[in-house]
Parts: C-alpha cells; sequence; structure tokens
C-alpha cells in the first residue's frame, strides 16, 4: 500500500517540493494538500505585476486543478487546519481527518500587524495575498483615493508603487531613517527615495505610527508627532513572522520559525517544514532562491534520499520600474572591512562594495546596476579581488580609463545653475567669459562679476575655470571642510542653495562624501547650513549637534550642566528672582553665577535633572536662555532715559523688543547683542556682534565687534532713526550672517572676510533686500522660534535624560 | 554569556547613544546609521568626557570635551590621541537590545 503523505499548505515552496518529489517518484506517496486560500499554488512575487496591472492572475498562476488532477494529488482548498496528533498520525481538516505517514508543513509567514488602536478597521489590510491585492485594486477604482503604506522595505515600496500606477496618492511611512535599511546603506536609501518622490509618491521616514483613525472604516493615520494623513486604504507591509501556530499546538520544537534539520525534518521525524515557516540554524527565509533550495531536499528526503540543505548567499533586487538597484551580502561597516565608494552625482549612480580579507562580501548600487550578478558571483565565490582592487568598483568590462575627476559635481552642474547668487552669474555666463579668455580670476571677476561682492563662491568659480581650462589652470589651494569633502565651507554652502540639497544624505550623495555619514566637523556644519537654507523643508537633526545644543544646557569639565533662564533685556523681578532661587535648592545646586551678559547661571545640574529643573523654571513663565546655543545668545541693556540722567532713550525697552524678535534662531556661530543708552555705552555696545548705542538723534547700529580671542571695535552699519527701522536692519543683518557665513565664524570674522561694504550694499543700500531679508527670517522663526526646554520637559520627551537601564538596582531586589 | 534585554532600540535615536547604569559605571549603548549596537565605557581616557553625550559617525563616536575620536568596535582612540576605553558584547535581537550580563549585572544575593 502506498504511503500516505499530508501538505499543509500551497505556497510557492511546497508547490516546488511536491514538482520534485513527482518527477523522481510520481508513485511513492498518496498526496493531500490543504490550502486555507480557496486556490492552488501561484507566484507570489508576481503579487506586484499584478497589482501595477502589469500582470493578471492567471497570468502567475503555477498549479491549476489540472495539474493537482494529472498528478493524483487530493485537493482541499479553503479548508483549514485544526490541528495535528501526532499520536494517531492524523491531520484534522475543517471537514474531517486524514491520516498520514508523512506529513509536510509549508505554513509560510504571516504578516507583522503592528498593535495600534483601529488596526482592525476595515480598509486595513496587509499585502500578502491575491486577496490584498484584490482590495488593493478595489480601492484605487475610487477617484481620489488615498493610500497609506506603512513600512517602507521591499514589499511596502512596491506595493505603493503599484497603488500609483493605478493612480492613488499615496504617502509611505518608514520607521527608520531610511528606506530598505535592511538591504541599502543610507546613500542608496536617499536615491531611492528620491526616485520614488520623483514618481509622486510622498516618503515620510523616522514615521511612528500612532493610531489609525476612523469610525467605521479607516479615514486616517495618526503619526506619533501629531501628524494626520488621510487614508481610504491603509497597507500594513512592516515584516512577516513565520507562521508556526500549528506546530505550537502540536508541540513541534519552535523557535522563532519551526526548526529543522540539514534534512528539513523538524523535531518529529515524519514531519517536515519548508519555506518560510521554517528556522534552520538560526536562521529565516524570505526570498524564493533558498525557499527552491529546501525544496529539492525535501524531496529527497521524502524518498529516503540523503540530501542536505545549505544557505546560499542571497541578492535583492527591487521590482519597481525606473527604480534600479542591487543589494547583496553583509555590507554593514565592521571591524577589518573597508569600503569602496563610488558616487556618480550627475547620473544618480550609487555603488558600494564592502571588503574584508580582499574578499568582497557586501554590495550595493543604486542607477546602474547592470554589474550587480558580476560582484554577487564573486561574493559567493569569495573571490581574492587582491589584483582588481584599484579598478573593482568599475565592474568587469573595465578596461583602463580615465581616474575618478574631482570636480565631476561641479562639472555636472547644468547651464543655468546659479553660481554667484549677489550678482546673479549662472554658470554658462562664466564658462563662457573663461573660453573668450579669461584666464584668471581676476579677469573672471572683472567680466562677469561673479564671485567680487561677498567672494563665498570664489572657490567655486575656480572649480569651473579649472574643469574649463584643464591643465592650464591652476588652482590655490583651498581648506577643505574636513576629511570627509575637498568641498569648502563656501562651496557647501553654496551647492546647497544652487542644488537644492534638502537633506543630510543628499549632501553626502551629491557632493560626493566619501565617508558614508560625515564626521564630528562636517555633519554640525551640514545641519546648520540645511537648516538656515531650507527651514521648512529640512528637520534639524538633534545627532549632528555638539552635546550643548542637543541637551540645551552647557556641559562643564565635570559632565554636570549649566542652567541659564532667558532674562529678556538684563530685566528680571522678584518673582523670578524667588523662582530661580527656590530651583537652586530644589536641584541642589553648588555654583550660583552672574553672567557677563547679565543674566544668572546655575551652575553643576546633573543631567538627568535638567527636565524638572526646566519645567520649574518653565512654570515660573521662564524660557531657555539659549546661553550654550549657536544662536542669539544675550541683549544686555543699561537702564535707559527712564532712569539714568544722561540716557537718551528707552534703551531696556527696545533691547527687550531686539531679544523678543531674535531670540530661538540658530546661526553660524554664537551671537551677542546690547543697547547702550547714551554714547558712555554703559551696555558695552560697541564691542558686541551687533551693538546699538542710543543717541538723541535715534539709534546707531554698529557690527562685527569683538571682545573674546580678539577684541574689536563694532563697525557702523547705519544710523536709523526709529526703534523699528533699527529692529529690522539689526534682523536683516542677522539673517544675512545666518544665510552667507561659514559655520563657526563669528559676525566679525564674516565681515572680514565679505567686506562692510558689501554688507551696506545688501542692507543700508537696498531697501526691498533687507526686507527680503527679514522675511525670510520671520519664515525661519516660524518654525525655530520655540522654547526647547518646554518641548524636552514633556512627559514622552523627559525620561529620555535618564538611563536606559539601570542594571545596578535589580542586584538589589 | 547571559543576555538582558536592555530595551527597544528605538529608545536610542539614530547616530545617538544613551547610558545604562551598572556595577562598572555607567555604559554607554549607541546605535550606528545602519542600526547596530555597541557598547562601551562612558567615561573617555582624556578627561572623563561622557562618550554618550557625543557625535556618532560611521562605526566611530566623537567625545564631546575635546573631540577624541574612539573606533566603538575595538575602544582605541583614532588618529593622534593614545587611549583605549573598553568595550561589551551587545546585540539586536528583534528590536531589542541586549548587553552580556555577567560582565554588567551584580549578582543576585
Amino acid at each position: 500500500m502506498k504511503k500516505k503523505l499530508v501538505v499543509i499548505g500551497a505556497g510557492m515552496a511546497s508547490g516546488r517540493a511536491l514538482e520534485h518529489l513527482l518527477e523522481a517518484d510520481k508513485d511513492a506517496y498518496d498526496i493531500t494538500l490543504f490550502n486555507a486560500e480557496p486556490r492552488g499554488n501561484y507566484n507570489r512575487i508576481m503579487l506586484s505585476p499584478v497589482l501595477s496591472g502589469d500582470k493578471t492572475y492567471e497570468e502567475i498562476v503555477t498549479h491549476d486543478a489540472n495539474w493537482y488532477e494529472e498528478n493524483g494529488v487530493t485537493c482541499r482548498f479553503g479548508e483549514h487546519v485544526v490541528k495535528i496528533d501526532r499520536e494517531r498520525k492524523i491531520v484534522v481538516g475543517q471537514n474531517g481527518e486524514v491520516a498520514y505517514d508523512k506529513l509536510l508543513m509549508a505554513t509560510g509567514s504571516a504578516p507583522f500587524i503592528i498593535p495600534v488602536p483601529g488596526k482592525d478597521l476595515p480598509g486595513v489590510i496587509a499585502y500578502r495575498d491575491l486577496d490584498d491585492t484584490n482590495t488593493m485594486i478595489e480601492a484605487t477604482q475610487k477617484p481620489g483615493a488615498k493610500a497609506v503604506v506603512i513600512g517602507g522595505g521591499l514589499l511596502g515600496l512596491e506595493a505603493a508603487a503599484g497603488l500609483k500606477a493605478r493612480g492613488m496618492d499615496v504617502t509611505v511611512l518608514h520607521l527608520m531613517g531610511h528606506l530598505m535599511e535592511r538591504q541599502l546603506d543610507e546613500a542608496a536609501g536617499y536615491l531611492l527615495r528620491r526616485a520614488l518622490e520623483d514618481k509622486g509618491i510622498e516618503v515620510k521616514c523616522q514615521a511612528s505610527t500612532a493610531a489609525i483613525l476612523g469610525e467605521d472604516k479607516v479615514e486616517a493615520v495618526l503619526l506619533q508627532d501629531k501628524t494626520t494623513i488621510p487614508a481610504d486604504l491603509v497597507v500594513m507591509a512592516v515584516g512577516i513572522r513565520p507562521e508556526t501556530r500549528l506546530a505550537n499546538d502540536a508541540a513541534i520544537e519552535v523557535e522563532r520559525g519551526i526548526t529543522v534539520d540539514d534534512a528539513m525534518r523538524t523535531s518529529d521525524p515524519d514531519i517536515l517544514a519548508v519555506g518560510e515557516c521554517v528556522e534552520h540554524r538560526q536562521q529565516l527565509f524570505g526570498l524564493v532562491a533558498p525557499l527552491y533550495d529546501q525544496a529539492k531536499v525535501v524531496a529527497a528526503t521524502l524518498l529516503e534520499e540523503d540530501a542536505v540543505f545549505a544557505p546560499k548567499e542571497v541578492s535583492t533586487k527591487l521590482k519597481v520600474t525606473g527604480c534600479d538597484l542591487f543589494s547583496a551580502g553583509d555590507f554593514a561597516e565592521g571591524e577589518g572591512r573597508e569600503d569602496i565608494v563610488f558616487r556618480d552625482p550627475s547620473r544618480g549612480v550609487y555603488k558600494r562594495l564592502v571588503i574584508e580579507n580582499n574578499v568582497i562580501v557586501g554590495a550595493v548600487m543604486y542607477g546602474d546596476t547592470a554589474d550587480g550578478n558580476w560582484f554577487f558571483g564573486l561574493i559567493k565565490d569569495k573571490t581574492d579581488i587582491s589584483d582588481m582592487r584599484d579598478t573593482l568598483i568599475f565592474g568587469p568590462a573595465f578596461q583602463g580609463g580615465e581616474p575618478l575627476d574631482p570636480l565631476q559635481a561641479v562639472a555636472a552642474l547644468p547651464d543655468d545653475a546659479e553660481i554667484c547668487g549677489c550678482n546673479g552669474v549662472c554658470k554658462s555666463q562664466i564658462v563662457d567669459a573663461v573660453k573668450a579668455g579669461a584666464t584668471d580670476l581676476g579677469a573672471v571677476r572683472a567680466q562677469t562679476k561673479a564671485s567680487a561682492s561677498c567672494g563665498t563662491c570664489t572657490g567655486l568659480v575656480e572649480q569651473l575655470m579649472a574643469v574649463t581650462l584643464g591643465d592650464d589652470f591652476q588652482m590655490p589651494a583651498a581648506q577643505s571642510v574636513c576629511g570627509c569633502t575637498d568641498l569648502t565651507h563656501e562651496d557647501v554652502r553654496r551647492l546647497i542653495k544652487s542644488k537644492e540639497l534638502k537633506s543630510q544624505a543628499a549632501v553626502w550623495q551629491e557632493l560626493g562624501w566619501n565617508t558614508p555619514n560625515g564626521c564630528h566637523v562636517c555633519r554640525p556644519a551640514v545641519n546648520y547650513y540645511l537648516l538656515a537654507d531650507w527651514p521648512v523643508e529640512y528637520q534639524d537633526d538633534p545627532q549632528s549637534r555638539f552635546v550643548n545644543e542637543r541637551k540645551h544646557a552647557n556641559i562643564q569639565k565635570d559632565g554636570t550642566y549649566s542652567v541659564v533662564p532667558r532674562m529678556w533685556g538684563g530685566m528680571t523681578t522678584p518673582d523670578e528672582l524667588r523662582a530661580i532661587a527656590d530651583a537652586a535648592d530644589k536641584y541642589n545646586v553648588p555654583t550660583v553665577h552672574v553672567t557677563g551678559g547679565q543674566r544668572i547661571d546655575l551652575l553643576g545640574v546633573k543631567g538627568e535633572d535638567l527636565p524638572a529643573i526646566w519645567k520649574d523654571l518653565n512654570d515660573a513663565g521662564m524660557v531657555s536662555g539659549h546661553a550654550y546655543a549657536k544662536g542669539l545668545r544675550t541683549v544686555k541693556t543699561c537702564v535707559g532715559k527712564d532712569h539714568c540722567r544722561f540716557g537718551t532713550q528707552d534703551s531696556t525697552g527696545l533691547g527687550i523688543k531686539l531679544e523678543n524678535k531674535l531670540w530661538g534662531s540658530w546661526s553660524p556661530h554664537k551671537v551677542k547683542l546690547a543697547v547702550s543708552g547714551c554714547p558712555r555705552n554703559c551696555a558695552e555696545a560697541t564691542c558686541k556682534d551687533i551693538g546699538v548705542v542710543c543717541v538723541d538723534s535715534g539709534y546707531q547700529v554698529g557690527v562685527a565687534g569683538a571682545a573674546g580671542m580678539d577684541v574689536k571695535e563694532t563697525e557702523r552699519l547705519m544710523d536709523c532713526e526709529t526703534e523699528e527701522e533699527t529692529i529690522e536692519v539689526a534682523t536683516a543683518f542677522m539673517q544675512l550672517y545666518r544665510e552667507n557665513a561659514k559655520y563657526l565664524d563669528r559676525p566679525y570674522k564674516w565681515v572680514a572676510k565679505v567686506g562692510l561694504d558689501w554688507v551696506k550694499e545688501q542692507i543700508v543700500e537696498n531697501v526691498e533686500n533687507r526686507i527680503a531679508l527679514v522675511e525670510r527670517f520671520e519664515l525661519s522663526q516660524s518654525i525655530y522660534q520655540k522654547d526647547p526646554w518646554a518641548e524636552l520637559a514633556a512627559p514622552d520627551e523627559a525620561p529620555k535624560f535618564g538611563p536606559l537601564a539601570n542594571l545596578t538596582l535589580e542586584a538589589a531586589e | 554569556m547571559s543576555w538582558i534585554d536592555i530595551g527597544s532600540i528605538e529608545d536610542i535615536p539614530l547616530r545617538g547613544a544613551r547610558v545604562v547604569k551598572t556595577k562598572v559605571g555607567c555604559v554607554a549603548v549607541f546605535r550606528t546609521s545602519e542600526n547596530e549596537v555597541f557598547a562601551t565605557s562612558d567615561r573617555c581616557p582624556h578627561k572623563n568626557g561622557p562618550l554618550s553625550e557625543g557625535i556618532v559617525h560611521g562605526q566611530s563616536v566623537t567625545c564631546p570635551l575635546h573631540n577624541w575620536v574612539f573606533d566603538l568596535n575595538t575602544g582605541v582612540a583614532q588618529g593622534a590621541d593614545e587611549g583605549q576605553i573598553d568595550t561589551y558584547p551587545a546585540k539586536v535581537e528583534a528590536g531589542r537590545i541586549l548587553l552580556d550580563g555577567t560582565l554588567l549585572m551584580n549578582r543576585a544575593a
């Protein structure tokens, strides 16, 4: 009598196993096949083309009813298996029992549904099978329908692209910092995101879903940061886990998946398992290639032949038209590992090889994946690459060629890219001038006016000359930002504007950074440039700030912090002083000091106490004094004409108004102000970054003073008649500095580079420009003028100042 | 080794760090941009700077006080500076951060 085989699950792995089994010995078993889905086996990988409309279901069926009939397989489709009775060797289905000699479990995987409120609302689906696909296609029928895809991995992005192709408005939410973080590094993730955004798909990274909203069907998705995104359909594609419930109930050994040995046997030798439900040597499987290898082994084991499953390296490709990416192996950095990175910003190409002991262990490519399989071969075969190392990244076709051109970022700029913002000179004008005989910087300046004003684009103009003239041009040595790039601060600032780079990953990729994510020198600078130039689009990255600006307090040499509340214009009240004294007592502040900028400094506060002391000071009406910030610090004032017999104007009032206007803005370095009520200058306004001296006829605004490493008197920018004009001029100067200075240059250093005359042109002579500067400053303030103490003392933020865990406490329990 | 679950990887900001109090003092737990975790002593050997407050780049951290740079794999100071911080086994499984308790935890009485 023939032995009986029962198979649970008609997926790709069991389908392939049955093929191998029947091919080898058609008569070895009586086969019964259970499938919970009311249909046979189809190619799940091709669901994305079905969703996008490139294929139909019929085209992706691999085993139809005829096939099972011809091969004598008894099908019980649409029937769930209730349990496995190992003692009686029986599988219990909803419609009755089937006995087995051998049992093959191919239960596949279940989508992971994130446990948020609203996850069970109609319209919230996973993306696993044909029914899900059909639900999605149906949702696209409604005109103007909106979809939110949760999960920016392989599956989620394919779902998003398919829905978009059918005309839906699609937003992808991804918890991590970049898309497909398991397959791609940050740079490739950035390029992928850009390509999806070009298709009209909105992508939000670091987006944590708080809830799914709706009455009797899904209406919107609520994020942790309180943003709401309207949605008629929510697709959860955050991951899968092996479907092990039947195995668990039958007391078969299960770790994360059903554990199998090399012959694909479970802990019960008569029960085998295959596919996404198994765990083999601590490894789970989601891609099809290893599943097919497993299927071969299953067929052999069922026929009592020896076979061993040995997982191989796998590679990934995304099936989204126009997004060409490839990833294989392990591309994390590590000790003894080296990177070879190739970036071609103009073509949007990124390639990275990770090498360990002269063998490639990982590869990520975006934009040009033609050599992917060649690299994949080198990874699988562990080929020693030492001989071809220099040219490896160019792929197999490389036959000697031009060495990489460090000027390619500039060479790749379009002709109409603006190089000199002051004088509105674009690339082609400079190139034309050079070709017409202007072979040194002076000549280019004279003819085009490029770099003739503030001079910050000088480096770019020189690079353009080098590109145009070739060897005839001797490039002057310029100081680059840091070892991560050859570009200077001025170049980076200019390119961020002209290429409209709005994220750090964009800067690293488009400007050819040679490290994966910068270093402690360039990251704070780039973060500042981005937030100053794109206050609305760019989101500040606290992890790219020095400790003081991340903790909103000054770190002291013993690791404690100082806390300085803002006292507008140096004014305070008895109530504020009492609150400060109470806080000093409550938090055991060892030192209370009056600063040079007319503020009170509480020194020696423990890091974990910061949110609590801020909360107390907030409750008394005080906000952060930003005594730690590269931004507005203090506005120092004298008492002015209200009290002083020499005072000419209300210097305290004007100081408070200036501080109210300017506080909270980030700048290249700290900015200190003062307003003195008469030329006796008690507030020491003439050695500040911006200093106002009141006189009978009005207000003298000086800028670019210094009283630090250097001591320097301010230079007179303008005499103003009213307070309003004074505030306007000071604000415009602040914005001009924010937009143009090199990171960590105080205003006096920056003004020395660009010249006071240029600053006067921008602010004094060109009133329209002055107003535009003020408007841009106000736009930035609409986002950045907020009290960081209040934000960080909030109940969900404050705990982050304490330890993540305390392992010393547990011992005491 | 005895692995202890000390929290979710999401509790540490990307390219950031948090501190865990242990019997050997404060241990800094770092999360890199590739979502790897590393655990090291939180104190810079130079002037005791809190490394958990430094800028994390690649698989390195820069001390916030005087910019010493340490490789998180080996704990060795980079460049011209000489020194080394202690490193501890750490790993991520299913989004949870695990540290080796044998080194870090007091034995129960």
